[in-house]
C-alpha cells in the first residue's frame, strides 16, 4: 500500500493506483474528459490537472500514479483556473450545437462544462467543418463535434483490435479518421459501435432510423411489427433514471404497445429457435466429421470481424441466422401465410443492444428472392428510448405488459442470450438433454458465465464424451483465441463469441453510461446479474421446452437443419479484405 | 574484425599521413618551391624529403612547401626549423643530398654544416 | 598508406555543401591531376568548419591556410600557386585569417572567430575526412572505447560521467551521467541506447555538423554507453532531411562493422553492440524523447506522460538511455582526458563546452563552440563578429520555439542552463538567432508560435488548441487589429500552457511569446493601442500615403489599384481610402514621382 495525502486527507491505495481513483477513494471526484479507466489513459485532455507538492508543472491525475508521502492538492486556484482554460479552448473547437445534438444531456462536455462554471468561451477562434461520415449503416461520424480524447480509437485498437480509426494530420488539424481518410464503411469496421458507448460526445453516434419507423408506425397499409433483443430489457431502464441491471421486460412491453406497434414479438423466442437450429447443427457436424470447432453467429459485429480478419474460419461459423433474423424471416413467411398478410406490407423492426445488427438486417443474405427484408429497420436500445420520450410515454409508471402469443414465449435459456457465455450455455442446456435423451437438471453452467476472462474454456461431459468448449467476448479476445488454434495451441468442439466485451449487454447500441460512473459502477455485472434472474425465474429454461418454438416446427418448418429450416434461418458468409477495392 | 593492436597499427600509420593538420610541433622541413627553386630542380628535393620522412616513420616531421626564399642563386633551397633551435638553410640542394640530411641533422640533431648556406656563402668567398 | 606533402581539406557539411563545395572538389582534382600533382596532394572532403557565412570553405595544410568563399574559378590560381609554387595566394584568403601588421598568415587558432572558441564536440570537424576511419583512428578515435572495455567497469565509466558534469546539450540539461545511471539500475532483459538526431528547432544546425563532419564520435560514445548501462542494441534516429548526415552515418556504421568495432564480441573483449539508423519524416515533436520512441516503433509521434519514465520503460518497453548527437560527442573526450579536464571548463553548474548555430543578423553566421559561462556579449561580438551594417542589436532567441528572446540589457549574462532559464530564455539545442533593430519582435514571437501551431502533435487540448489561439491573437496583433487585453489574453494562454501541457514542447512552446512580452511589451502595446510597428515590419500597420506635395494628379496611381481606394481630380492631390487599401504596393511602383510613400 502506498500512503499520500490529497486535500489534507490520508488516503492508503494500492501501488500503481493513478491519483484520480485515489481521490475517489477520499470521495473527491477530480473531473476528466479522456480519461475511460482501463481503456484510455492518455493524460491528453488535461481537464483532471491537480497540483503536487514538488512537481514544477500541473499533473493529469489520470495517468500520474501515487508514491508515498505524495501531497496532492485537486482544487487549487491555479487548478481551477488551468481546468477552465483547458475547458474553453476545448470548447472553442467544438460544434457547441447542444441543443439538436443526439448526445444532449448525456454529454459529459456538457456535463463538465456546467460543473467547472464555463460562462463564456474567451478564446474564440477558428474551427474545421468536416462533412459527416454516413457512408456505415451502423454508425455517424460527426468530426465537428470530436474533442479528440481518442477514446474511441483506444477501444477500437487496443479493446478490440479492429484498429480502424487512428488520430491523423498535425496539432489543431488533427481528426479521427480510417486509413487515408477513407469513409469508415470502406475499411474493416465491424460496427461494432464500442467507440460510440466510448465516445463522451456527440462525435460517434448510430445511424438513426427513428424516423422511418414513425413513419411506417403512421401508414395505415403498413402493419409493423417489433421484437426486442434479449439485452434491451435490462439496460432500457437507465435511460429513464432507473438503477443499472434493472429488469423491465413488461415495461417495454407496454412502451412498444404505446408507441404504436402492432404486434410485439420477443427476439427471445428467436433466440430459443436458434439454439435448436444451432445445436442441430452443431450435433450433425460432429456426427458427421463437420467442420469443427464450430463458431456461433448471434453477433454481426464479430462475423463480420471475422470475415475482415479471419476468412479462413469463415467455414466454422454455424450457418444459422442471429435470433431476430429468424424471427424476422419466420415473421415475413409464417406469420405472413398464417395470418394472409402479404409480407410486402409487413415492416419488422428490431430494438437491438447493438448498432452492428443494422449493417446484419442490410446484408444481401438477410433478403430473400423476392426482395424482401427479414428485418426492415434496427433501433438499438437509445433509439427507442428517445421514441419512448418523443411519444411522451412516463415509463416508469407504465404497467407490465405481456408479448404477442406467436412468437412471444420463450425460455431462460433465451434470456441468457444478452450476456457472454449464454448463448454457451443455452446451447449445452439442449445439446445435453438431446444427446442423452434425459431431462438433465443440472444446468447452471457457471464456467462460461461472467467477464472476468476474456476467454473462457471448460470441458463439459455430456453422454460420456468430453465436449471442449470456449467463450470469448471482445472481438480482441477472439482474435487472441482464433491465434492460438492456429498456432495449434488450442482446440475445441464449439466456441461462442460475441463481438462486444461482456457480450450484448455492454454492446454499442446500449444506453451510454458516463466514464465516471464506469469507473465506479461495474455496469457488465449489474445488467448480467439481471439476465441471470430472468433465466432463474422462469419455469422453463432450456429452449426445446418453448412450446410455440417446438408447434412451429411440427406446423410449418418440419426437422431442425431440415430443408425448410436451411432456407428460411440460415446463411452464409463471405471473404472480405481490409479496405475497399 | 580488429583487434587493439590492429587499430594501433591503423592508427600509427594514418598519423604519418594526418600529422601536417596538427599544430605543428616537431621538425619543419620546407622547401622553397617558387618558380626559381622549380627551375632549379626542388621538386625531386621534395619528393626525396618526403620518402625519406616516411621511410624513417619519422612522426614528428612535416615537409612543406613555401615560395621564393629569396636569395634565387642557391637554390633548390630547404630550410630545416627545429624548436628551440636556430633555422638552419641548405642551398643548392639535390634529391641524393637529402638522406645526409635527413639522417644527420633531423634524425640525430648534427646539421650537415657543409651543405649549408654558410658554407656556399664561405665557398663563394673563397673564390 | 601514401603520405602527401599537402592536405586540401574542402568543406562537405550542409552549408559549403549547397554553396557548391561539391564542385570545388572535383576542380580540385583535376587540376591537382593537371598539374602532375596527384600523388603529392590530397584531397580530403571534410566536415563543418564553423564559418558558414564565408563559405565555400577550403584550408590547406600544413600551411593551414584558410580559404573563404572559394570558386571553382579559383582553383586554379590556388593550385598553381600555392600547391605548386608554394605561394599562398592571400587575396582569397579569409580577410581575419591575415596578420595586419606582419601580413603572415594566422593560424586557424590565431583567427577571432575561432580564438575564443574551445572545440571539443566539434574538435574533428574539418580536420578529418568523415568517411575515412582511419583518420578517425589517427585523430585518437577509438581509444576511449578501447580503454572503457579494456580498464574501466560500466561503473567506472558512469562514474566519469558523472564527475565530469556533463549535462544534456538537446535543450533540458538533464545530467548526464546520473541518466546513464539509472538506465545502468533499471532491470530488463534489453535495454537500448538512442541517439537524437532529429534536430528541429528553426536554423540550428549543431548535431547535422557533427554528424556530418564526425559520425564516429556518435557512433564510439553510444557504444561506451551500450557498455555501460548493458545494451546490445542503439538506434539513432536522424531526420530524413539530413541526406548527407544520413549517408556518412551509415557509411561510418557500415566501416565501423568492418572494423569489428560494431557487432559481436568488439575488440575481442565479449562486448556486444550495434547500431540502426532510423530515418525521421520531420515531425519536430519527435525531437521529445517519449515521442521520437514511439516513432521508431513505428507509430505516430506524440508523446506519453512520464512517469514511466525510459530509464525504466522507453523503446520497446524497455529502459531505454537517449542522449543527443552533441551530448554523445563530448563522451570520448571526457573519458579519454578525464572528468576534471573537463569539469575545468565552463561554470559552477555547466560543465564544459556549447556548440551554437549563430543566425539572423550576425556577421559570422555559423558554427561556434564556446566555453559555457561565456557571456552573450563575447558570443556575439568577438566570436560572431558583431551585427552587420552598423545596426543596433535588439535580441537574441535561443532555445528556438522553446525559447526566448535576450535583451540588450541582458548582454553580459554568461551563457549557461540556468542563468537563461532565469531570464525566460533557455539553452535549448544551440540555435541562436540574433535580431537588430530592423526586426519587429511581436513578429517574431508571431513566427515561433506559428511554426509550433505547424508543429504541434495535436494530443493534448492545450497545446493542440492553445498555441492556435495565441497565434490568431499575434495574427490580429500585426495585422493591425488587436484589442485591449491581447497581451492579457496571451499572458494568460502562455502561462496556462506552461503549466498544463502534455510534454516539454508544449509546455515551452509560450516561452518566445511571454519572453518577448516581458522584454518588448512596449512593442505590442505600439501595435495595439497605437497601430504601429516601430520596426516598420509588420505590414497589416504599414500605409501607403499620398506624399500631397509630390503629386502631380496623374491618376497612375487610381488606375493601377486593383480595389480602386484612390481618388482625386486634376490639380488636387489624390488620397488612398485607408479602410479600403489591401497595401499590394500596386500604386508606390507605379507611380511616376516618388510621391506615394509607405510607413
Amino acid at each position: 500500500m502506498v500512503n499520500l495525502k490529497i486535500d489534507g486527507k490520508d488516503v492508503s491505495v494500492a501501488e500503481g493506483t493513478k491519483v484520480i481513483e485515489a481521490a475517489r477513494m477520499a470521495n473527491i471526484t477530480v473531473p476528466s474528459l479522456c480519461y475511460l479507466k482501463g481503456i484510455n489513459e492518455i493524460g491528453s485532455c488535461r481537464v483532471c490537472v491537480v497540483e503536487v507538492k514538488g512537481m514544477r508543472t500541473l499533473q493529469a491525475s489520470c495517468v500520474l500514479p501515487v508514491s508515498e508521502g505524495m501531497e496532492v492538492f485537486t482544487n487549487t486556484a491555479k487548478v481551477r483556473a488551468s481546468r477552465k482554460t483547458s475547458m474553453e479552448l476545448i470548447l472553442s473547437d467544438h460544434d457547441r450545437q447542444c441543443l439538436t445534438c443526439v448526445r444532449n444531456q448525456n454529454c459529459e462536455l456538457q456535463t463538465l462544462s456546467e460543473e467547472l462554471g464555463i460562462g463564456e468561451i474567451r478564446y474564440e477562434g477558428e474551427q474545421i467543418l468536416r462533412a459527416k461520415d454516413l457512408s456505415s449503416a451502423s454508425i455517424v461520424r460527426d468530426q465537428n463535434k470530436c474533442i479528440l480524447c481518442r477514446r474511441c480509437v483506444a477501444v477500437c485498437q487496443n479493446v478490440q483490435k479492429v484498429g480502424v480509426i487512428e488520430a491523423t494530420n498535425r496539432g489543431f488539424n488533427t481528426t479521427i479518421e480510417p486509413a487515408f481518410e477513407m469513409n469508415i464503411a470502406d475499411v474493416a469496421c465491424i460496427n461494432c459501435g464500442q467507440c460510440v458507448v466510448s465516445c463522451p460526445v456527440g462525435a460517434l453516434s448510430e445511424k438513426s432510423e427513428i424516423d422511418e419507423v414513425w413513419d411506417a408506425i403512421s401508414d395505415s397499409t403498413k402493419q409493423v411489427i417489433v421484437q426486442p433483443a434479449p439485452a434491451v430489457r435490462v439496460a432500457l431502464g437507465e435511460e429513464f433514471g432507473m438503477p443499472i441491471g434493472t429488469v423491465v421486460t413488461g415495461k417495454l412491453v407496454s412502451a412498444l404497445r404505446d408507441i404504436g406497434f402492432d404486434q410485439i414479438f420477443d427476439t427471445n423466442f428467436g433466440a430459443d429457435l436458434t439454439i435448436i437450429e444451432e445445436g442441430y447443427e452443431l450435433i450433425n457436424r460432429i456426427k458427421n466429421g463437420g467442420k469443427l470447432p464450430m463458431i456461433t453467429s448471434c453477433s454481426p459485429g464479430w462475423i463480420k470481424y471475422c470475415e475482415h480478419q479471419y476468412p479462413e474460419f469463415t467455414e466454422n461459423l454455424s450457418s444459422c441466422k442471429s435470433p431476430h433474423q429468424m424471427v424476422g424471416a419466420m415473421i415475413k413467411s409464417y406469420y405472413a401465410e398464417k395470418n394472409n398478410i402479404d409480407p410486402k406490407n409487413i415492416v419488422v423492426v428490431s430494438i437491438m443492444p447493438c448498432t452492428a445488427k443494422k449493417f446484419e438486417a442490410n446484408r444481401p443474405e438477410m433478403v430473400d428472392s423476392k426482395g424482401i427484408k427479414d428485418v426492415d429497420y434496427v433501433l438499438t436500445t437509445r433509439e427507442l428510448a428517445r421514441m419512448i420520450k418523443q411519444a411522451g410515454i412516463d415509463f416508469v409508471k407504465l404497467p407490465e405488459g405481456e408479448f404477442d402469443p406467436m412468437f412471444g414465449e420463450s425460455t431462460g435459456a433465451a434470456a441468457i442470450f444478452g450476456a457472454t457465455g449464454g448463448v454457451m450455455e443455452a446451447a449445452l442446456r439442449t445439446v445435453a438433454d438431446v444427446l442423452t435423451g434425459q431431462d438433465l437438471q443440472n444446468i447452471d453452467y457457471e464456467a462460461v458465465r461472467g467477464s472476468y476472462s476474456g476467454v473462457k474454456e471448460a470441458t463439459v461431459n455430456i453422454g460420456g464424451r468430453d465436449f471442449r468448449v470456449a467463450v470469448a467476448h471482445g472481438t480482441g479476445n477472439a482474435k487472441a483465441l482464433l491465434d492460438d488454434i492456429k498456432a495449434g495451441k488450442a482446440n475445441y468442439d464449439f466456441i461462442e463469441i460475441m463481438g462486444c466485451p461482456g457480450g450484448c449487454i455492454t454492446g454499442g447500441g446500449q444506453p451510454i453510461v458516463p466514464s465516471r460512473v464506469r469507473a465506479v459502477e461495474d455496469v457488465f455485472k449489474a445488467r448480467s446479474q439481471a439476465i441471470y434472474s430472468i433465466d432463474k425465474g422462469l419455469p422453463k429454461r432450456k429452449s426445446h421446452q418453448n412450446v410455440s418454438v417446438m408447434n412451429l416446427y411440427k406446423d410449418y418448418l418440419g426437422e431442425p437443419n431440415g430443408h425448410k429450416a436451411h432456407e428460411l434461418l440460415h446463411t452464409h458468409y463471405e471473404k472480405r479484405g481490409l479496405y475497399k477495392d | 574484425m580488429k583487434s587493439i593492436k590492429d587499430l594501433e597499427a591503423i592508427r600509427n600509420k594514418t598519423l604519418e599521413d594526418v600529422n601536417l593538420r596538427k599544430d605543428r610541433k616537431g621538425t619543419r622541413v620546407v622547401v622553397g618551391m617558387a618558380t626559381c627553386g622549380i627551375a632549379a630542380g626542388a621538386r625531386p628535393v621534395l619528393l626525396a624529403l618526403m620518402d625519406e620522412v616516411q621511410k624513417r616513420g619519422l612522426k614528428d616531421v612535416t615537409v612543406a612547401q613555401t615560395g621564393c626564399i629569396g636569395v634565387c642563386r642557391l637554390e633548390p633551397m630547404v630550410e630545416v626549423y627545429t624548436p628551440g633551435e636556430e633555422k638552419v638553410t641548405y642551398v643548392s640542394v639535390t634529391a641524393d643530398m637529402v638522406p645526409r640530411i635527413v639522417t644527420e641533422h633531423i634524425v640525430n640533431g648534427n646539421p650537415v654544416m657543409e651543405y649549408t648556406i654558410g658554407a656556399a656563402e664561405n665557398n663563394t668567398d673563397k673564390k | 598508406m601514401e603520405t602527401f606533402r599537402s592536405h586540401v581539406m574542402i568543406c562537405g557539411g550542409t552549408g559549403c555543401h549547397s554553396s557548391g563545395s561539391g564542385d570545388l572538389i572535383k576542380a580540385f582534382e583535376e587540376q591537382i591531376k593537371g598539374n602532375g600533382l596527384d600523388k603529392e596532394v590530397k584531397v580530403v572532403r571534410t566536415g563543418c568548419f564553423g564559418l558558414c557565412e564565408v563559405g565555400p570553405i577550403v584550408v590547406i595544410y600544413p600551411e593551414g591556410a584558410f580559404y573563404s568563399r572559394v570558386k571553382a574559378e579559383d582553383v586554379k590560381e590556388i593550385v598553381e600557386e600555392h600547391l605548386l609554387k608554394g605561394r599562398i595566394v592571400k587575396h582569397l584568403l579569409y580577410h581575419d585569417s591575415i596578420n595586419e601588421n606582419s601580413g603572415d598568415i594566422k593560424s586557424l587558432n590565431e583567427v577571432n572567430f575561432y580564438k575564443k572558441q574551445k572545440r571539443i564536440a566539434l574538435k574533428n570537424c574539418g580536420i578529418i575526412d568523415p568517411e575515412n576511419i582511419d583518420e578517425y583512428l589517427a585523430f585518437d578515435g577509438y581509444k576511449a572505447l578501447t580503454k572503457v572495455l579494456t580498464e574501466m567497469t560500466p561503473e567506472e565509466v558512469i562514474k566519469t560521467v558523472k564527475d565530469s558534469g556533463l549535462r544534456g546539450r538537446g535543450g533540458a540539461g538533464f545530467p548526464t551521467g546520473l541518466k546513464w545511471d539509472f538506465c545502468y539500475k533499471a532491470k530488463g532483459d534489453k535495454k537500448y541506447v538512442l541517439c537524437n538526431a532529429d534536430e528541429g528547432d528553426p536554423g540550428a544546425f549543431m548535431d547535422r555538423s557533427v554528424l556530418e563532419g564526425d559520425p564516429l564520435a556518435v557512433i564510439e560514445a553510444m557504444t561506451i554507453a551500450g557498455y555501460a548501462i548493458g545494451s546490445d542494441q542503439g538506434f539513432i534516429y536522424v531526420r530524413a532531411e539530413y541526406p548527407i548526415a544520413v549517408q556518412r552515418l551509415q557509411h561510418a556504421i557500415k566501416q565501423a562493422r568492418e572494423y569489428g568495432l560494431l557487432g559481436k564480441n568488439i575488440l575481442e573483449t565479449g562486448f556486444d553492440f550495434d547500431l540502426e539508423v532510423r530515418l525521421g519524416a520531420g515531425a519536430f515533436v519527435c525531437g521529445e524523447e517519449t515521442a521520437l520512441m514511439r516513432s521508431i516503433e513505428g507509430k505516430r509521434g506524440e508523446p506519453r506522460p512520464r512517469p514511466p519514465f525510459p530509464a525504466n520503460q522507453g523503446l520497446f518497453e524497455k529502459p531505454t538511455l537517449l542522449n543527443n548527437v552533441e551530448t554523445y560527442a563530448n563522451i570520448t573526450q571526457i573519458i579519454l582526458n578525464g572528468a576534471d579536464w573537463f569539469s575545468a571548463i565552463g561554470t559552477e553548474k555547466s560543465k564544459g563546452t556549447k556548440v551554437f548555430a549563430l543566425g539572423g543578423k550576425i556577421n559570422n553566421t555559423g558554427l561556434v563552440e564556446i566555453p559555457m559561462g561565456m557571456t552573450l556579449r563575447e558570443v556575439l561580438f568577438d566570436v560572431g563578429g558583431g551585427i552587420p551594417n552598423g545596426k543596433k542589436f535588439k535580441a537574441a532567441q535561443t532555445g528556438g520555439p522553446s525559447g526566448g528572446c535576450i535583451p540588450t540589457s541582458k548582454l553580459d549574462i554568461p551563457i549557461d542552463y540556468d542563468s537563461l532559464v532565469s531570464i525566460g530564455s533557455m539553452m535549448g539545442s544551440g540555435g541562436l538567432i540574433v535580431m537588430d533593430e530592423d526586426n519587429c519582435m511581436v513578429d517574431i514571437a508571431r513566427f515561433f508560435m506559428e511554426f509550433i501551431v505547424e508543429e504541434s502533435c495535436g494530443k493534448c487540448a492545450p497545446c493542440r488548441i492553445g498555441t492556435k489561439r495565441m497565434k490568431e491573437i499575434l495574427d490580429r496583433i500585426v495585422a493591425g487589429k488587436g484589442v485591449e487585453g491581447d497581451i492579457e489574453k496571451l499572458e494568460e494562454l502562455g502561462n496556462m500552457l506552461k503549466e498544463s501541457a502534455l510534454c516539454g514542447l508544449g509546455q515551452t512552446a509560450p516561452n518566445p511569446v511571454l519572453s518577448t512580452i516581458r522584454y518588448f511589451r512596449d512593442e505590442y502595446e505600439a501595435h495595439i493601442k497605437d497601430k504601429r510597428c516601430p520596426a516598420g515590419v509588420c505590414k497589416g500597420l504599414m500605409r501607403y500615403t499620398i506624399i500631397a506635395d509630390k503629386c502631380k494628379s496623374c491618376g497612375i496611381c487610381a488606375k493601377n489599384c486593383p480595389v480602386s481606394c484612390i481618388s482625386g481630380e486634376k490639380k488636387v492631390p489624390y488620397v488612398i481610402d485607408q479602410d479600403k487599401c489591401i497595401k499590394c504596393g500596386q500604386c508606390m511602383e507605379k507611380c511616376p514621382f516618388g510621391a506615394i510613400e509607405l510607413k
